[in-house]
């Protein structure tokens, strides 16, 4: 690069090398973020390194994880901590990038030497750190919704206690699309990882129970215009099942009603497509009589538990699902809840082990206990409904709700029972060694 | 350069591999692990360093040799069940073959258009990679576990922290010698001249184009080389590091570490990783931490940091 | 769908698609042209308008005034930072990438820690739906291709009419003969900068009824920006409006008859083909 013959400002280069050399020698040398990473030793709080998406596509959900887990650890030490130890969040953007996922893993585990590792969502993120969290054999606790956990691919430090997995999703809506929307489906899809999951586990769940495809159409994940993919639904589609994510999704909708306008064949999309985003929006008016998948209810229904109203209350989100300081800020509800539920498995599984601390023996005693879970009653600490663990797939399953869109609102017109959405396990982590 | 001063390089060059392999001893968990990975993308950084730096070509493709050294790697060990050595050597073939195909398709191209070019190359790599996603996983991508290298009876497990140190070292050792050899050598003179002005070097004689594309060929080769050692390193393959982000990254190291310098890769990638990762602790907006350090090194170190030590005290750095 | 609807369909959406990405890449050529240099944060420009317009028209509450604010907005960004930066630097390019980047960097944060990272919507100012026998099309999406349109022709008679526009082409032909004739270079500079980036701000505003602001969502402005900038040609706006339709038209009508993801892929080979083959692109001048 040449040299530029304008006049310089007063700071000369040597001051600006010698500042410089100094942040990069700075940064080698332990300093004051270091300090709180001596170990604790049993006494002192209980450290969980928090990995969210705070830039990058998933900072949406990271603005609401964030919020939650903060309720969550606020009422966990309200009532004593977990074992009688205050618990104390480390969090770390991921910018949700897997290079930066997996330093960040590296960070938690040898700078902050933090007790577990939990958080995240989008799946690339998760499989890029996994392989860290594995080596450095820390407990790393994902909110990611993915199937790549259940599917044996990841280690035996990997758990997802308190989220489902779309596998499971799919299998439980599948039937009831089938029975009551039509059995001609045809799928729009992201033509990316989390859309191809939706279209394999659909068709193998739907042509096995009498349900045809009638097309796939995938969608490039830059698409920004979607206008040219209607015309590929065929005439006779039963059913239009969508799952379109990113900034992209009320294009994708408005685009739909333009094209279909009132002769529409039935439509179930999923809640995905949706979170954060107000159904009031113009341009969704399409979206009326619309069906959508849900795991937890955003619009509170009238007779919910108190346990349901107490989570809204801490987390801060009204009876629309938006946040109360600000209702145009809808939360992403059927996600977020997984990282309170998360914290409270974390809390038992602790408690239970005996857990002190970072250690083969202690982490041996806290996964091999985290196995042994079998079921969550529904309740304060899993406000989104009651769970069956399956200790051998690390993965948990719960159920799985179907609201339909009725006056700019969801309203919940089916809710699945749990054994819905069991599939037949692939994977058995508790045979691998530690 | 005279001989005393060639000496005097080849000796700093060789006190900075000393130093770095020394630090292993010394540094805390975290900081061994990061510099374990710096290493792999400073090399990343030489190789990007060699067409723009050198040869004067600035590509914003790269990415897609890196992949290429990526997928070359990961697809052979974990759809073949290759081994870690065959699966290097396959991933650097990939890289060698893609650049040699981008370098022929670029052969005339200059200037801007040789940016949109690599740039739109590249963007088709990253699309063919979610393209064909039954075989790369696409975006989520695919672990390699339990890598190993089985060297003189003993076997060396990749997850290691201080085989992956050393193994990244050796790598970024032999790039950076490379390169060093490369730019003193009659070949690297000729890149010199490609940069100043390639009308004129062919006017004296010089087959540009062959010398073009063998810088071409080069520069993917290390870059495919680094992207290589880091699935093996780190486990991970993804579409992810075939996007544009992954070409920006080469080019903002080595421009502010200062292009056309043997060490200005290492210090730029070195500056730029501490810098995010001191910044991210400080605050959510580190981007624009970043960004700004990125405007005002333009504005007060144009040459790069390498390259403004260079200029101000010591001219007889390759 | 038959093929024949669904080659209108294709014809419809390319013609809006090619307009609105004409005056996206237009300030991107204006710059390219008369400061020979490359803005990496052209897209970000983009989004900006696009950001803005949604404040305006969410506070305002008037999408009109959206549109007049968000170029002014957008175009004072870009006089600060050339007056701060790129003037500084004298306009060399491999710095002036750099620091654009630099630029992106800094844009694309504020905006997340401003605006946050939701993608909002904002409502048509006008809103209908054009009823085909085959399938139904947004009415606003033909308003939004008219006024790019109608923008484009007004662009175009500023630069051959005014006394700015033959100073701007004066400059873009030869920088020293211009200079050695009085004209105002480095405000030529400064003005060449402000307009392509406010240009780029309306594509942005026009287009949030349709799509949503995004701080993401300057990327994909910025890749086929500069495709279509040096497809047409350097220095050449007439270039960049062929360029424009060719590759708007283009990518609806192959994704048609392919798979849309093989189609972009086939699409970003061909670009590149092409400007390798022919490193001026279709209209651009010789050694531009």
């Amino acid at each position: 690069m040449s040299e530029s013959g304008h006049e310089t400002a007063n700071v000369s280069r040597r001051n600006f090398l010698r500042t410089g050399g100094v942040l990069a020698l700075g940064a080698s040398l332990p300093g004051p973020w270091t300090a709180r990473a001596a170990a604790q030793g049993g006494a002192g709080p209980l450290r969980l390194g928090f990995q969210v998406h705070r830039t990058g596509i998933g900072a949406v959900y990271g603005r609401w994880y964030d919020r939650t887990t903060a309720a969550a650890v606020k009422l966990i030490n309200e009532k004593g901590g977990i074992a009688g130890r205050p618990v104390e969040i480390v969090a770390e953007d991921d910018g949700t990038d897997p290079k930066r996922g997996a330093e960040v893993v590296e960070k938690f585990a040898t700078q902050h030497k933090v007790d577990f590792i939990f958080g995240t969502l989008f799946s690339h993120v998760v499989i890029a750190s996994a392989p860290r969290a594995g080596e450095l054999k820390i407990p790393y606790i994902v909110v990611s919704e993915g199937y790549h956990v259940a599917s044996g691919r990841l280690n035996r430090y990997v758990f997802q206690p308190g989220i489902t997995d779309v596998r499971a999703q799919v299998t439980a809506v599948a039937p009831w699309i089938l029975k009551n929307l039509g059995n001609k489906v045809t799928l729009i899809f992201p033509d990316y990882a989390f859309g191809h999951d939706h279209r394999d586990f659909f068709s193998r769940v739907a042509t096995g129970q009498g349900g045809a495809i009638r097309a796939l159409i995938p969608i490039p994940p830059t698409e920004t215009a979607f206008t040219k993919y209607f015309p590929r639904v065929p005439a006779d589609t039963d059913v239009l099942y969508h799952v379109m994510v990113g900034p992209g999704v009320l294009t994708f909708v408005k685009e739909m009603g333009e094209h279909f306008g009132t002769k529409r064949p039935q439509i179930f999309g999923f809640v995905d497509s949706l979170e954060g985003v107000d159904l009031a929006s113009p341009g969704l008016e399409f979206l009326e009589g619309t069906y959508f998948w849900e795991a937890f209810p955003r619009y509170t229904a009238a007779g919910a538990p108190a346990h349901v109203r107490s989570y809204r209350e801490r987390v801060g989100v009204n009876d629309s699902g938006a946040s109360v300081n600000d209702p145009k800020d809808v939360s992403t509800f059927s996600h977020m809840f997984g990282c309170w539920e998360t914290l409270f498995v974390i809390k038992r599984a602790v408690e239970q082990s005996g857990y002190k601390k970072p250690g083969p023996a202690d982490y041996k005693a806290f996964v091999e206990t985290l196995e042994g879970f079998q079921s969550f009653a529904e309740g304060a600490e899993h406000p989104q409904g009651p769970k069956k663990f399956v200790g051998r797939l690390h993965q948990v399953f719960g159920q799985q709700v179907i609201s339909k869109v009725d006056k700019r609102r969801f309203t919940v017109v089916h809710r699945t029972a749990i054994e819905d959405s069991m599939y037949p396990p692939e994977a058995d982590y508790t045979k691998q060694p530690l | 350069m005279t001989r005393e001063r060639r000496g005097l390089v080849l000796a700093l060059h060789l006190a900075i591999i000393a130093v770095l392999a020394g630090l292993q001893l010394v540094l805390p968990p975290f900081h061994h692990g990061m510099v374990a990975r710096i290493m792999v993308l400073a090399a990343y950084a030489i190789g990007y360093n060699l067409l723009l730096g050198y040869t004067g070509l600035m590509s914003l493709g790269h990415a897609m040799f890196f992949a290429a050294g990526m997928y070359g790697t990961g697809l052979t060990i974990h759809h073949l069940g290759a081994g870690v050595a065959l699966g290097f050597l396959a991933g650097l073939v990939a890289g060698v073959v893609t650049a040699a195909v981008v370098g022929l398709i670029t052969l005339k191209t200059v200037g801007p258009a040789f940016l949109i070019v690599t740039m739109m190359l590249a963007q088709a790599f990253y699309l063919a990679t979610l393209y064909f996603n039954e075989v790369t996983m696409g975006d989520q991508g695919f672990i390699l576990a339990g890598l190993h290298l089985d060297l003189g009876g003993h076997r060396f497990a990749l997850a290691n922290p201080a085989v992956k140190y050393n193994v990244g070292l050796g790598l970024f050792a032999i790039c950076l010698l490379g390169s060093l050899w490369l730019v003193s050598s009659p070949v690297g003179r000729i890149f010199l001249a490609l940069r100043e002005n390639e009308e004129r070097t062919r006017l004296l004689g010089y087959n540009t184009a062959r010398y073009r594309l063998v810088a071409v060929v080069v520069s993917g080769l290390i870059s495919a080389l680094a992207g290589a050692a880091y699935t093996l390193l780190f486990s991970y393959v993804g579409s992810t590091f075939a996007g544009i982000l992954y070409s920006i990254y080469p080019l903002l190291w080595t421009l502010l570490g200062g292009a056309g310098t043997t060490l200005g890769p290492l210090v730029g990638t070195l500056l730029m990783t501490y810098v995010v990762d001191v910044a991210s602790g400080i605050t959510t907006g580190y981007l624009i931490v970043v960004g700004a350090m990125l405007v005002v090194a333009v504005l007060w170190a144009p040459a790069g940091v390498v390259g403004g030590i260079r200029a101000r005290w010591a001219r007889w750095l390759p | 769908m038959t093929l024949g609807p669904h080659l209108l369909l294709a014809l419809l959406e390319g013609t809006v698609g090619g307009l609105v990405l004409a005056l996206t890449a237009l300030g991107l050529s204006l710059v390219f042209g008369v400061m020979r240099i490359v803005n990496v944060a052209h897209g970000e420009f983009f989004m900006l308008g696009a950001i803005v317009a949604w404040y305006v028209s969410t506070t305002a509450g008037s999408f009109l005034v959206a549109l007049l604010v968000a170029p002014l907005v957008v175009g004072a960004v870009a006089v600060t930072a050339d007056r701060l930066v790129l003037r500084r630097i004298g306009y060399e390019p491999e710095s002036t990438i750099v620091a654009t980047i630099g630029l992106l960097y800094i844009l694309q944060q504020v905006v997340l820690m401003t605006y946050g990272p939701y993608a909002r919507p904002v409502a048509a100012p006008v809103y209908f739906r054009i009823d085909f026998p085959w399938f139904g099309y947004s009415g606003y999406k033909l308003i939004v291709a008219g006024a790019a349109g109608a923008l484009l022709v007004l662009t175009w008679v500023a630069l051959s009419r005014t006394t700015l526009g033959l100073y701007m082409r004066a400059t873009q032909q030869d920088r020293e003969m211009a200079q050695a004739f009085a004209v105002p270079v480095d405000r030529v500079y400064t003005t060449a900068f402000a307009v392509g980036a406010g240009l780029t701000a309306v594509a942005g505003a026009l287009i949030v009824p349709v799509q949503q602001a995004h701080y993401l969502m300057g990327l994909d402005a910025l890749l086929m920006s500069f495709v279509v900038v040096i497809l047409g040609g350097l220095g050449s706006l007439r270039g960049t409006l062929v360029a424009a339709f060719v590759v708007g038209l283009s990518d609806g009508v192959v994704s048609v008859l392919f798979s849309p993801t093989l189609a972009k892929i086939v699409a970003t080979l061909l670009v590149g083909l092409v400007l390798a083959v022919r490193g001026r692109g279709l209209f651009g001048e010789e050694g531009a």
